[in-house]
């Protein structure tokens, strides 16, 4: 199958009712690993990943794949900060986008029990999603993103809001999903979970991108005074 | 007092002795609401759903028209419906003036509104919680509306019995529309209210207890079958 990436972003912004809420970038995606992206508040660091995943619409510029955008759109999946659930067991919710790509219920179905033991949710299968806590929401949702297997997974600030347990159990899906060779793109926070995953960062600052670097020289070394006091848990504003 | 303690009694002995009228009247009333329900549902749900999902110029105030349907009064839809199916009307030809079928288009036009809006209503919240999902996954949108359709199945369900209760108690289309013609177009509400007009007060009230009865059992019934109230989330 030939590669989804990379993709290119020239010129790139985003606006609303005439506020830049980020752009213009210019950013090329390719290779393998996960990039994390960084920022205070307001940054834009959901903005860029909902406007290369195509749910915000481009003010301005271009975003290529390598290859259509119809076929691009199937082959990447986006994880939300709050998870959204669907009104159906866990093992449904899982087996929904299967579903929608016209996969048999059944095969669906049994695919989609792999997953919930995979996540850690082989007991809740047959439960309504709703009655999931936090993580496990979250891991539902993981696990819905990965089934049908995307190039490349948007993960916006997944583990907010969870315990250190779920947050352990959901890096180590993202590990070993990027080990199968998903390129992984996320935003997060978190400075230890970015220290812990990622092999490169964007520090994006009010809508711009700020710094790109691996992840090694970003922490070790950030050339703005921004990112400087992002790491060291000054006030960013 | 008297009339109701009479009424009371009139009601079980009707039932007790399965009241051939009665039963009669009852089945019809069943019929020309179910129908008429089935029907609303079958139009109103998808229409309510559409409304929810898609943008377009004007939906504003075909929502607030709908919204504003809801309360159409049913002797107006009686007597329109009339003058349609009416020999000089433009259905005239299709001879259905006086009978159950007119009764059940009267119905149909009564409780659509009603279970389009509050399917609108309930897809609506739904479509903000899932509208981001359903994008990201690329679902067309068939697939939306399947997907709205069947996760809001419990407040439709709440829509459709809304649309029951409106259409079991409807007494004014269906009396101008439907005649009130004995063992032809015949229903619980008619037959109540040419009762109260011959002064059989008793009877009249047993109808009604009956009509009360059914009412609570078909809503009864349909939230057991659909096990609503058994799971311990939707």
């Amino acid at each position: 199958m030939t590669p989804l990436l990379p993709l290119t972003v020239r010129g790139a912004s985003v606006r609303r009712r005439g506020k830049r809420l980020i752009g213009p970038v210019d950013l090329d995606l390719g290779g393998e690993g996960i990039t994390v992206v960084m920022g205070p508040n307001g940054a834009g660091k959901t903005t860029l990943l909902r406007m290369l995943h195509g749910l915000a619409r481009l003010s301005e510029g271009k975003v290529t794949w390598n290859r259509p955008l119809a076929e691009a759109q199937t082959r990447q999946a986006f994880v939300f900060q709050t998870p959204v659930v669907l009104r159906r067991s866990v093992r449904d919710n899982i087996a929904f986008p299967l579903i929608l790509r016209g996969e048999p219920r059944a095969r669906a179905r049994a695919r989609a029990e792999n997953w919930v033991a995979r996540v850690g949710l082989g007991e809740m299968a047959q439960r309504p999603a709703g009655v999931l806590s936090g993580g496990e929401k979250q891991k539902l949702a993981l696990a819905r993103a990965l089934i049908f297997a995307p190039d490349i997974l948007f993960l916006d600030e997944p583990t907010a809001n969870l315990d250190g347990r779920s947050m352990r159990e959901i890096e180590t899906i993202l590990r070993d999903t990027m080990a199968e060779g998903t390129r992984i793109l996320m935003a997060t926070h978190n400075i230890g979970q970015a220290r812990r995953l990622a092999s490169e960062v964007i520090f994006l600052y009010r809508g711009l991108v700020h710094e790109r670097k691996t992840a090694e020289d970003f922490f070790a070394a950030p050339q703005t005074a921004e990112a400087t006091a992002f790491i060291k848990g000054d006030i960013v504003e | 007092m008297v009339e109701i303690w009479q009424g009371l009694q009139s009601a079980f002995w009707l039932i007790a002795t399965l009241d051939a009228d009665l039963v009669e009247i009852t089945l019809r009333s069943l019929q020309v609401t179910l129908t008429a329900v089935l029907i609303a549902c079958a139009l109103g749900m998808p229409l309510g759903t559409f409304l929810a999902i898609q943008r377009f110029r004007y939906r504003r105030p075909v929502i607030a028209v709908l919204n504003a349907l809801m309360g159409l009064p049913p002797v107006v839809v009686g007597l329109i419906v009339y003058l349609f199916l009416s020999r000089s009307g433009p259905f005239g030809a299709l001879n259905l003036l006086f009978t159950p079928t007119a009764m059940i288009i009267a119905q149909i036009i009564i409780v659509t509104p009603l279970v389009a809006s509050i399917a609108h209503q309930a897809v609506r919240e739904l479509w903000s919680d899932y509208h981001d999902l359903l994008l990201s996954l690329n679902a067309t949108k068939r697939q939306r509306m399947l997907t709205l359709l069947f996760d809001a199945r419990r407040a439709l369900l709440t829509a459709a019995l809304a649309g029951f209760g409106r259409a079991i108690g409807e007494v004014g289309a269906v009396m101008i529309v439907g005649g009130n013609i004995d063992h032809v177009s015949r229903i619980l509400t008619t037959a109540i209210a040419l009762e109260t007009s011959k002064g059989n007060f008793a009877l009249a009230l047993g109808l009604g207890f009956i009509l009360i009865g059914l009412a609570i059992a078909v809503n009864v019934a349909i939230h057991a079958l659909s096990r609503t109230e058994r799971e311990s989330i939707w």
